[in-house]
Order: C-alpha cells, then sequence, then structure tokens
C-alpha cells in the first residue's frame, strides 16, 4: 500500500491522560496496574483504570452519549492538540471527506449490565433513562467521536475483539486508497465492564497478580482500559520526522473460538501479509510490539510465529504489563507505542516479566533501553482467532 | 467517487424469504409477499461440536453466507469476508447481563467467547477453513450499508480476492427488545468480485439525504423493522433485474445510491 501519514494522536490509559504519561512509562518501565476495585467486582485480579473517568463529563449537547466508554474517548480526545489537529485537517479537506473507523469489543455495555440491575420489579423493562442507542451499540462509540469532531464522512465500528482497534486502521487505509477519504481518525476505545471481567474469568484466563507476558510463571491477563485515537492522512510528499502508516496485514485462525492456532499459523500470515503490503522485509523491522497478553498458550503461539517470521534477533516486548490488557483498545495503544519508540529512539521493555520462558525463542526484552528504531510492527490478535499485524515506519519507504 | 462490482452470488434468509432463489419472484412483486417469521436453517457444513455451540444468530449468518457462496461457484474458503451486524450476539449479550444482574455472576465460558461481535467470523472460519481476512462491523442501522462500501473498498485494494459480505440480525430477548426492537431475523450475503462477466454490475457512491422507503408496505415493513433488511431495495432491484437505482439507509441522515447494471 501506499503510505500514510500519521498526523497526530493521543491516548488515555491507566498511566494518565494524554501520551505523556504513557510516553513516561515506556522510558522508565513502570506499570499502571492495580488491584482490582472496579465497580462492585469481586474478583481476584489487577486491573488498569484510566484515572477519574467517574468525573468525567461529555459536552452538554452529547450528553445522551454518557456512558464510561464515550467518558474514555472524550479522555484522550480532550489531549495532545488531538482535537485541534482533526478541525485543521478536516478544515483544509473537507468535514464528508475525514472518515471515522474505530474499534471496541464491547462499547458501552456496562450501561446495559447496570440498567439491568435497575429493571422494574427486578424483571420487568429496562429504566427509561438507559439509551441502548447512544451508549451500549458499538457504533455509539464512532457515532460520538464523529459529532464530537464534527465529521461527516464514511463511519464503521469495526469489533473483531481484541484486534478491531488495529483492523481500523487497515480499514481506513482501503478507504484512503480507494479515493473515499483524505483522512480518518482510527485506533479505538473499550473500558472496564463486568462482562468482560467475569467473562475472561469464566475462561480461567485472568492472573491474581499483575500480568507477566512471556515469563515462565504468567499465568493470564490484566484487564485494563483505553481509549487510543490516531489521525491518518494522505500524503504524497516527503515530511521531516513524521511517522507512517508502512503496511496493515489480515488473516484468520479457522481453528478455535477462544484458544490460538497452536503453531501460530493464523499470526503468522497476518505478519507476512503486513510486512508484503508495507514492501518491506523482515529483517527491516527494529521492533515487535507482541499481542504478549500472559497466557502461556497464546504467548507460546505467537512466539512460534515470530520465530517463523524474523527468526530470533528482532527485539520484541509486550507492554501489556503497563496497561493492562486493553482489549479492542490494544490495537490502538500498541501503535502509539510504536510511534513513540520511533519517535524517542527506545525499545519498550515488560515490566512484571522477570524470568523469561526458557521454550519462548523470540529476543525479549524486559527493560526499556535506547536505540535507534526506524520500522515496528505491532501485533493483534482476537477471539475468533481474527489477526491484524501493522508496520509504522519513520520514513515513507 | 463511486466505488464497483460485480454481483456473482447473493444469499438470503428473512421472514417470508427462504433462500434467494426461492424468493426471487417474491421480491420482484410477480408473486405475493407474506411476512411469516423467519425460519433459521442448520448449518451441515459445521462440525457436529461447534454446530452444538454456535447459536442462531451464527446459524444465521452462515447459511445466508454458504448460498451466496454456492450461486458464486466459488470455494468459500478462498473468500475475504465482511461481517455486518447492527447488535451482533444478542442472545448471548442478554444472557450476560441476566447473569451478572443475579447474585453469583456466573458466566458460561462458551457463551462468552461467543458474545464478541465477530463470533460469526470465528465459526465462519472454522466451518469453511478460511484464513482469508475477516471483517466484522457494525453502524446502528446503517450497518448493512456500511458493510456494502467496506466490501466494495476491499474489492478495491485487493481486484483479484473476491468478497463475500454477509448482513445479519436477530432479535434481543426482553428486556433489551423493549430498548432496541428488531422485529425479527434476517440475513443477506453478497458475493462480490472484479470479474464484470460473472454477474450483474454495481456502482455505489454515498449522497447528502436520507434513503427512501419501499412502495410495498409489506416489504418496507421488514425493511424498516431490521437493520440487515435495510438491504431489500437492492435484493428488490437485482430480483428485478432491470438497470436501476436503489438508495441504502447509511449514517446520520446519508445514503448510499447503488445504481445496478444487469
Amino acid at each position: 500500500m501506499r503510505p500514510i501519514l500519521v498526523s497526530s494522536f493521543t491516548t488515555a490509559t491507566c498511566l494518565g491522560r494524554g501520551a505523556g504519561p504513557l510516553r513516561r512509562a515506556l522510558a522508565s518501565g513502570t506499570s499502571g496496574l492495580e488491584p482490582c476495585r472496579f465497580e462492585t467486582c469481586d474478583l481476584d485480579t489487577w486491573i488498569g483504570m484510566i484515572p477519574g473517568l467517574e468525573e468525567q463529563r461529555l459536552p452538554a449537547r452529547l450528553a445522551a452519549f454518557d456512558c464510561r466508554n464515550n467518558r474514555a474517548a472524550e479522555a484522550a480526545i480532550a489531549e495532545d492538540g488531538f482535537e485541534d489537529a482533526v478541525r485543521r485537517v478536516a478544515g483544509r479537506r473537507g468535514a464528508s471527506r475525514v472518515g471515522v473507523f474505530l474499534g471496541t469489543s464491547t462499547s458501552g455495555i456496562l450501561e446495559a449490565e447496570l440498567a439491568y440491575r435497575r429493571r422494574e420489579g427486578g424483571d420487568g423493562a429496562l429504566p427509561a433513562d438507559f439509551d441502548y442507542r447512544r451508549t451500549h451499540n458499538a457504533f455509539s462509540l464512532v457515532d460520538y467521536v464523529r459529532a464530537r469532531l464534527g465529521l461527516r464522512g464514511p463511519a464503521a465500528a469495526l469489533s473483531t475483539a481484541c484486534s478491531s482497534s488495529a483492523k481500523a486502521f487497515a480499514s481506513a487505509a482501503r478507504y484512503v486508497e480507494a479515493g473515499m477519504i483524505d483522512a480518518a481518525v482510527v485506533g479505538g476505545v473499550d473500558s472496564l465492564c463486568l462482562t468482560t471481567l467475569y467473562g475472561f474469568n469464566s475462561l480461567q484466563l485472568l492472573s491474581p497478580r499483575p500480568c507477566r507476558p512471556y515469563d515462565a510463571r504468567r499465568d493470564g491477563i490484566s484487564i485494563g482500559e483505553a481509549a487510543a485515537l490516531i489521525l491518518l492522512e494522505r500524503c504524497d510528499e516527503p515530511r521531516d520526522g513524521a511517522s507512517w502508516l508502512l503496511g496493515a496485514g489480515e488473516s484468520c485462525d479457522a481453528y478455535h473460538m477462544s484458544s490460538p492456532h497452536p503453531e501460530g499459523a493464523g499470526a503468522r500470515l497476518a505478519m507476512e501479509a503486513a510486512l508484503r503490503s508495507a514492501g518491506v522485509a523482515a529483517s527491516a523491522i527494529d521492533y515487535v510490539n507482541l499481542h504478549g497478553t500472559g497466557t502461556p498458550s497464546n504467548d507460546a503461539a505467537e512466539d512460534k510465529a515470530i520465530e517463523a517470521v524474523f527468526g530470533r534477533d528482532v527485539p520484541c516486548s509486550s507492554t501489556k504489563g503497563m496497561t493492562g490488557h486493553t482489549l479492542g483498545a490494544a490495537g490502538g495503544v500498541e501503535a502509539i507505542v510504536c510511534l513513540i519508540a520511533m519517535a524517542d529512539g527506545l525499545v519498550p521493555g515488560s515490566p512484571g516479566t522477570r524470568e523469561v520462558d526458557s521454550g519462548l525463542r523470540a529476543h525479549y526484552e524486559l527493560t526499556p533501553r535506547a536505540r535507534r528504531v526506524d520500522r515496528t510492527l505491532s501485533n493483534s490478535f482476537g477471539f475468533g482467532g481474527t489477526n491484524c499485524s501493522l508496520v509504522f515506519g519513520r520514513a515513507a519507504a | 467517487m463511486t466505488l464497483g462490482a460485480t454481483v456473482e452470488g447473493i444469499g438470503l434468509v428473512g421472514p417470508g424469504l427462504a433462500g434467494w432463489s426461492a424468493s426471487r419472484e417474491r421480491l420482484a412483486g410477480r408473486e405475493a409477499f407474506a411476512a411469516v417469521p423467519t425460519v433459521i436453517p442448520l448449518p451441515e457444513a459445521l462440525p457436529a461440536t461447534e454446530r452444538r455451540r454456535a447459536g442462531k444468530t451464527v446459524r444465521l449468518a452462515l447459511a445466508a453466507g454458504l448460498e451466496a457462496a454456492h450461486m458464486a461457484g466459488r470455494e468459500a474458503r478462498s473468500l475475504a469476508t465482511i461481517f455486518a451486524s447492527s447488535g451482533g450476539e444478542s442472545e448471548n449479550c442478554h444472557a450476560i447481563c441476566e447473569a451478572l444482574a443475579g447474585a453469583d455472576r456466573l458466566i458460561s465460558p462458551t457463551r462468552f467467547h461467543n458474545s464478541v461481535h465477530n463470533a460469526a467470523a470465528g465459526y465462519w472460519g472454522i466451518a469453511t477453513g478460511a484464513m482469508a481476512p475477516a471483517d466484522a462491523i457494525g453502524a446502528f442501522d446503517a450497518s448493512f450499508a456500511a458493510g456494502l462500501l467496506e466490501a466494495l473498498v476491499r474489492l478495491a485494494a485487493n481486484p483479484a480476492q473476491a468478497a463475500l459480505l454477509i448482513a445479519y440480525d436477530t432479535p434481543y430477548p426482553e428486556p433489551l427488545h423493549g430498548a432496541r426492537p428488531i422485529a425479527d431475523s434476517f440475513a443477506t450475503a453478497f458475493v462480490l468480485s472484479s470479474d464484470a462477466a460473472r454477474g450483474p454490475r454495481i456502482e455505489a457512491r454515498i449522497e447528502e439525504r436520507p434513503a427512501a422507503r419501499m412502495d410495498d408496505a409489506s416489504l418496507e415493513r421488514v425493511r424498516a423493522g431490521i437493520p440487515a433488511a435495510r438491504s431489500l431495495p437492492l435484493l428488490r432491484a437485482l430480483a428485478r433485474n432491470a438497470a436501476s437505482s436503489v438508495s441504502l439507509e447509511y449514517v446520520d441522515g446519508q445514503a448510499v445510491r447503488v445504481e445496478l447494471r444487469p
């Protein structure tokens, strides 16, 4: 594909609001995870919570969209000059030439969970103040961001579980390539809810400690919440200091709903497709941000795929020990991790991981270190075996 | 700015619409249409274990997708897929919310992994062996048109790989049904390719005005009652197989205009 300019990005994670706190945590190798005290959840696990969402407000004209997920989106929009950057591009290109493609796995489902508890008579109708369309539905997030930023271009919610927001980049790139749009807001938002906490618990995939990807004693995930918004723009000239989306690759495992293909066959196809789409060799990649959830089978399968594509030398790490597994937002958050790694000349580490599993072959980085990073690849794999890999670079080739 | 494709195959499961080939005369207005409740066929393609695990939303999507792939004479596993649905796994979503409102909050692990919006895409891969890219998207009542655009830009980016769009919705049980009424189950599927010789051509573009209603009152009730049935104007035009133009509901008061050239 033709490279697409990354013109702006912003995020909100458990580390704080805006890209600044994430950038500092990447440099110092610190974690934002804490013991779970979310809502009425009584599970013995650690989570990543965006600070202050309980007090977060949406603009009054969009109050009907109020839910934790859209608050998380708002927490990010307000940072890093993102709103101004989007409005400038929309002003220059036209609002109908800017698309919105965002990933989310559960959107505002927390509102439905709470509404079920408040049913009339315990089993009657949901309370009248429950607004399904503007909170619970997957498109609520896209609708909110589109209205918030005054955009009129093509739009869709992407929902392929934990690869959702990575696939948003791939989708937007196709719209740009087809000439339908000149720019797009991509990435995604997922927020804490009981469905994912109790759901991953039912699959026995929650760690009782902060997650330890690639560790010999890794025992599950830590769920996090995050918003990650990235402005992509068509651009035909070189730009000093800019970063670019160079390629995207997608595949399916065709294997199982919640277990990865044991040999990482689907993961390998996605990475190879991403490199092909970017027109770069595996040896040109300086850092791989792994999906690296911290479950025994996920990390083992991804490791096999990494070895098959890259051999054993490319520096890799999972940053889920910092942010938690932010599910449908993970692809967006980790795209930003890659952009920061390139801008700051940094290979991120893996807080929480002590001793790398000797059965895993990848060159796994435990602590952050300074190194020139020109091209990165980020992996995101989801339930249903839906995989997506993205390649970013400092130069448009 | 328009996007084009050849329609090679069509699948359909809806109220009074049991399969595309069985429904053509009815859709074209040459036979009487009555919206009797949708019957969802059993998915023969799924292995027995997965058939037991797959809920009705998955079975609905797979039935439409397989009919379209068969009509196109394409191997299902060769197709890139785009799954479009407003709410996805309606029954699993309800069951989980119900369990979470109860005292013990016990969720079945199968129920949980089947609750993802891309559950149908996952089962499609397991049933057909397809490792090709699969999208799962939603855009509330505009989900069909959003899925159509997604399929068309995917085809534009890779003209060599035919794309299968499957749009589907099932009703939520109460009490969610009261907050988001969906009249019945409906799925439609289209195999789209860049090979002009293999079927009628469609050209699509976004227009800044709301989608039109259908003149047939019974079909209009189905169209307006189920997000995936917003596809009915296009299905009717294809059933009539005459040069024509239809408008499909898109986001925020916009429509996707589709020109059909048989």
